[in-house]
């Protein structure tokens, strides 16, 4: 079932769910959730509001926990806590709606500041390699700026810089352009593009509908706290088996 | 004038005393209350608890009773130590409990993305603290800790109370013997405001050195 569409790499599970439940309260936010994701595949969720999508993302890097089932990365299970849980997260980028970046310091601390403190890379080795990441998203001339003068697509692409300085294995993005203005949502999805290319793990959750057909291998379509459809970008857009996915994106097309 | 110029050397002794238990109780409650903020906010729920008990026990005790507990109580049962110690280190655990809530406070504005993003990077709890934390909620603390360092500094003169001879209790016991208190009251009041100010103005210093654009 993990099969990745149209790719020739081998298809090793990089992200493996299963029967994944998690519970805030009474809401049952994750149900009975399986989902395999291969190495270099790029799944995109989507689903209406509140259906579970965020906290999926998640529970990938434990930022949630689960109730039951079984999270691996890259055949592991996710530790409970401590230095592992660290560790853990470090092989696992994510990018935040609010991209999240660090107030107090430059676009380059930003960069550097885990790969220093975290991989113990020299101070002059992750400056080296943190101004090639900036240069590689579009702002190496913005290194020594500070996230507050940024415009929102520039801290998003400061953002994907700084997970990727990690060396992750896989990269999870929550909403990643739903904060933008509509003319910087370009910049970033060209960036998650080239990097879905190079082949990057990644899971996405967006309503880009134009990144899911262009970069995604599967849509899963949530609802409910369940996945409701698999399939492939062109499957899922144009022929959408559930009722659920048709008012879904009845809904979505509309706006 | 003269009652001044007499017992300069006193005075000057007494403020001396004054300013010892300041600043030491100062640096000590900073460094404890940072402590147990961080056990507030750690994993661990018995820490956690401990530090929230603390903290409202010092808060809800006035000072005088600890100081006369201290004073009266603990050589009773045992543990003897000479006055001035006793005074401070009463005084740092009390402030500490204030100093805590002062960095709670600042910690609460550190947005939860800040941490969730630090965490995410795989950095862990003491890191994150470290880097991320405390550097972001240095300015929103500065000036709350620099009142509670000024509430400090008019509490050492409940020292007095149990017999330690700081500065209220020095022009205390002039004023017996010259009945001036106006001029005597005066002027000890005025070296308080001396103290209060010059905590004030190094809070804002700090306060305007640690900026963060935002
Ligand atoms: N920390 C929390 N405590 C309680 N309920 C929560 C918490 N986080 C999310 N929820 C609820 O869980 C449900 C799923 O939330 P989630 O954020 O995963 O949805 P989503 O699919 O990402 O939605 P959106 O498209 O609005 O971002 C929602 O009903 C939400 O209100
Ligand atoms: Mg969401």
């Amino acid at each position: 079932m993990s099969e990745k569409p149209q790719n020739d790499a081998v298809a090793r599970a990089m992200v493996r769910l299963r029967a994944v439940d998690k519970h805030y309260g009474e809401l049952h936010v994750l149900r009975d959730i399986s989902l395999d994701i291969a190495e270099r595949e790029v799944v995109v969720v989507v689903g209406p509001s509140g259906s579970g999508k965020s906290t999926l993302c998640r529970t990938i890097n434990r930022l949630e926990t689960i109730d039951s089932g079984e999270i691996l990365l890259d055949g592991e299970p996710l530790p409970v806590e401590g230095a592992a849980l660290a560790r853990l997260r470090s092989e696992v980028g994510m990018v935040f709606q609010s991209f999240n970046l660090f107030a107090h310091l430059s676009i380059l601390e930003n960069v550097t500041l885990a790969p220093i403190n975290v991989l113990k890379m020299s101070k002059a080795d992750a400056r080296r390699e943190g101004l090639e990441l900036l240069a590689r998203v579009g702002i190496a001339d913005k290194a020594d700026r500070f996230p507050a003068q940024l415009s929102g697509g520039q801290q998003q692409r400061a953002a994907i810089a700084r997970a990727l300085a990690m060396h992750p294995k896989v990269m999870l993005f929550d909403e990643p352009t739903s904060a933008l203005d509509p003319e910087m949502v370009g910049e970033v999805l060209e960036v998650m593009t080239s990097l879905a290319a190079e082949g990057m793990t990644m899971v996405v959750v967006t309503h880009e509908m134009g990144f899911a057909r262009r970069a995604a291998d599967r849509v899963v379509f949530m609802d409910a706290g369940q996945i409701v459809e698999e399939s492939t970008p062109s499957d899922f857009f144009d022929n959408p088996r559930s009722e659920r996915a048709k008012a879904f994106l009845a809904s979505i097309l509309a706006h | 004038m003269e009652m001044i110029t007499e017992n300069a050397g006193l005075l000057l002794d007494a403020i001396g005393t004054t300013l010892l238990m300041v600043v030491v109780a100062g640096v000590g409650s900073l460094i404890l209350g940072v402590l147990v903020t961080v056990a507030r906010v750690s994993p661990i729920p018995i820490l956690r608890r401990a530090a929230f008990l603390y903290v409202q026990f010092f808060i809800n005790v006035p000072l005088l009773a600890l100081l006369l507990l201290a004073v009266f109580a603990l050589p009773d049962a045992g543990l003897i130590l000479p006055l001035l110690p006793t005074a401070i280190i009463v005084l740092t655990v009390y402030e500490s409990a204030y100093v805590a809530e002062a960095v709670r406070s600042g910690v609460n504005t550190v947005a939860v993305g800040q941490i969730e993003a630090s965490r995410a990077l795989g950095l862990t709890l003491w890191q994150t603290l470290r880097l991320v934390v405390i550097p972001q909620s240095l300015r929103a603390v500065v000036q709350p800790i620099g009142n509670v360092m000024i509430a400090l500094a008019m509490n050492t003169a409940l020292a007095a109370v149990v017999g330690v001879v700081e500065l209220t209790s020095r022009v205390n016991k002039i004023n017996l013997v010259y009945a001036q208190p106006i001029e005597i009251f005066t002027g000890a009041g005025i070296v308080y405001m001396l103290i209060a100010l010059a905590i004030g103005l190094a809070a804002g210093r700090i306060e305007r050195k640690v900026a963060i654009l935002r």
